[in-house]
């Protein structure tokens, strides 16, 4: 475990170094202080709104974006280091390529994890800051829910990175695959769920079936986990919509995003077990 | 336990492609040896067998006396330097020695020891993709020394060094010998190696061609010693045609030397007689290089595949 944590603290530090972690910070501060500002602009007024609208729409970009985070963060996690030569090198010392990948996946995911708690973590303290709403023990449950799960989602997209960065031979293929898995899952995916939709025109079966599929998404999960939580009127009518019926226990979401993280990340140190080098 | 590495049959094959096939031979402590061998020869498959990298496809590999597929605590006591040595750009000098020596719970206070040692105490904090080539192949030899370790395996060392650090490096290697630890040093630069080593494995094309001390190989190939004559004034043409009745016919060089081969067990009666002849003004003898012995090898169908290098 040790081994591990070594490894991991050298690719936290190396992406606070690289200025990925301050950049995201501030990326995420500002998304997140952008969307509060000009939230109702629609309705003819600018300035701070509730929380839950913010998070709300929050939640529909950050579906966007931490996936494409996640996997530029790390898909060169292995195949980087074995175009640069240093994968031998690394292999020579007394660690297990199982320990490497681990040290990889976890440094990474808590860069991620670092940079959103402090992003939107200094985004709430300004809106509190300058125009501070009446909060809610409720709102600051949504927020610290909103927070635990764009980092899980983050763990997910770091995970699936390693897998391509494992089983790729050289860093420009593994970025088109991380692409392509970005693209797949954030929009083939939702595409592919509503043409299905309406071709089967809403049978019960399908209709049974629907909240299923959702889960095989960590993005979608991700959307479930906070705009469920929301209810009614924070934003994605189409996705609560077409879930309204069904009610998902927050534990289980929970879980399948925590097995989405695993997952990915598991098949790539079997993977990387087996590969020769 | 006598011996640093010892394999038995060791082969290992992608496909139909036999890397190494079925090679024996030794590493004794306490020495430095040679592993020689053009690209492709089966240098660095057995360089990665050894570091239990990759799983023998049959045979039998021991290192330090146990067998090194994936026996990761073993590598503790193993250092590496690979070919073309390229480490974390963004780092500098001492944050990857102190990160390395975390990873092989080696005591850091070894760290500025060996900065200091391989001659980069001064660049210890500048980042590493402000390296020359030789400064970053003076820190990969720093880093296959944390922790001390028994055996050090050196994968074309000297490439890229100017002749100055490649002297320093031979240093750091002898004196690794004389603390009675083992080195297996990789290298197609022969003439250079020579001097330097015990003895080696000469590989070609995944067989072992030779292993064994330097003495014992050049005894073994008996190859000729080179003579080099440089006649009197007028006297070359007068002295070709004694050799040449002596049975020893010998060359006449563009710079005027006569060049001349004579076998290892007939040296000295000629010796005797060439410096008694009055028309040779000089006698230079050169003995069989290490280059020699490998073209010689690569020549013909040799092997001389002894128990120990």
């Amino acid at each position: 475990m040790n081994t591990v944590l070594t490894v991991a603290g050298k690719e936290f530090r190396d992406d606070f170094r690289n200025r990925w972690t301050v950049a995201l910070t501030i990326l995420f501060a500002l998304l997140a202080l952008g969307i509060a500002w000009f939230g109702s602009a629609a309705a003819g007024r600018v300035g701070f709104t509730s929380f839950d609208a913010t998070l709300a729409s929050l939640t529909t970009l950050g579906a966007f974006v931490i996936p494409l985070i996640g996997l530029l963060i790390a898909y060169d996690a292995i195949v980087g280091e074995r175009d640069d030569g240093t994968l031998l090198l690394m292999l020579s010392y007394p660690l297990s390529r199982g320990q490497l990948v681990a040290g990889k996946f976890l440094g990474h995911c808590g860069a991620l994890a670092a940079a959103t708690l402090a992003g939107f973590g200094l985004a709430v303290a300004i809106m509190q800051w300058m125009q501070p709403p009446a909060q809610t023990l409720q709102a600051w449950l949504h927020i610290g829910r909103f927070i635990l799960s764009a980092s899980l989602l983050g763990a997910c997209f770091v995970g699936l990175a390693c897998l391509i960065s494992v089983q790729t031979a050289d860093k420009s293929r593994a970025a088109g695959l991380a692409l392509i898995g970005w693209l797949a899952s954030v929009v083939l995916f939702d595409l592919a769920l509503l043409a299905l939709l309406v071709v089967s025109g809403g049978n019960p079966v399908e209709r049974a079936v629907y909240p299923y599929l959702l889960l095989l998404n960590p993005v979608d999960v991700f959307r479930l986990v906070n705009l469920t939580a929301l209810g009614d009127g924070a934003g994605n009518d189409l996705l609560t919509g077409m879930t309204a019926h069904h009610g998902y226990p927050p534990l289980l979401l929970g879980l399948v995003m925590l097995t989405w993280a695993v997952l990915p990340f598991a098949w790539a140190l079997f993977a990387f077990r087996r590969k020769e080098v | 336990m006598n011996h640093a590495i010892e394999f038995e049959a060791l082969a290992k094959r992608y496909g139909a492609l036999a890397a190494l096939d079925g090679i024996s031979a030794c590493v004794p402590r306490g020495r430095v040896i040679g592993l020689l061998g053009h690209n492709g020869a089966g240098k660095s498959t057995l360089i990665k067998l050894i570091l239990g990298l990759i799983a023998p496809s049959d045979g039998r590999l021991e290192v330090l006396g146990q067998s090194p597929w994936r026996a990761h605590a073993l590598r503790r006591r193993i250092g590496y330097l690979p070919e073309n040595a390229t480490f974390y750009a963004s780092l500098s000098g001492r944050e990857l020695l102190d990160y390395l020596a975390r990873l092989k719970q080696a005591p850091r206070g070894q760290v500025a020891a060996l900065l200091e040692r391989v001659g980069l105490a001064h660049a210890a904090d500048r980042r590493i993709g402000t390296y020359s080539k030789g400064m970053r192949q003076r820190l990969g030899l720093a880093q296959a020394l944390l922790g001390s370790p028994e055996l050090v395996l050196l994968d074309e060392p000297t490439t890229g060094l100017d002749p100055q650090a490649s002297r320093e490096l031979y240093r750091i290697v002898g004196e690794l010998r004389a603390d009675g630890r083992s080195v297996l040093l990789s290298s197609h630069l022969l003439a250079e190696l020579e001097p330097h080593i015990d003895g080696a494995l000469i590989l070609r094309q995944g067989r072992l061609l030779a292993a064994g001390s330097l003495d014992a190989l050049g005894e073994q190939a008996a190859l000729p010693a080179r003579l080099l004559l440089r006649p009197r004034e007028d006297a070359a043409s007068g002295l070709l045609v004694r050799l040449d009745a002596r049975g020893l016919p010998a060359l006449l060089r563009p710079d005027g030397l006569l060049e001349l081969q004579v076998p290892r067990a007939g040296k000295l009666p000629v010796l005797r007689e060439l410096l008694a002849d009055p028309a040779v003004a000089d006698l230079d003898v050169r003995e069989p290089t290490l280059a020699q012995l490998y073209d010689w090898l690569g020549a013909g169908q040799h092997s001389m595949a002894e128990a120990c290098a």
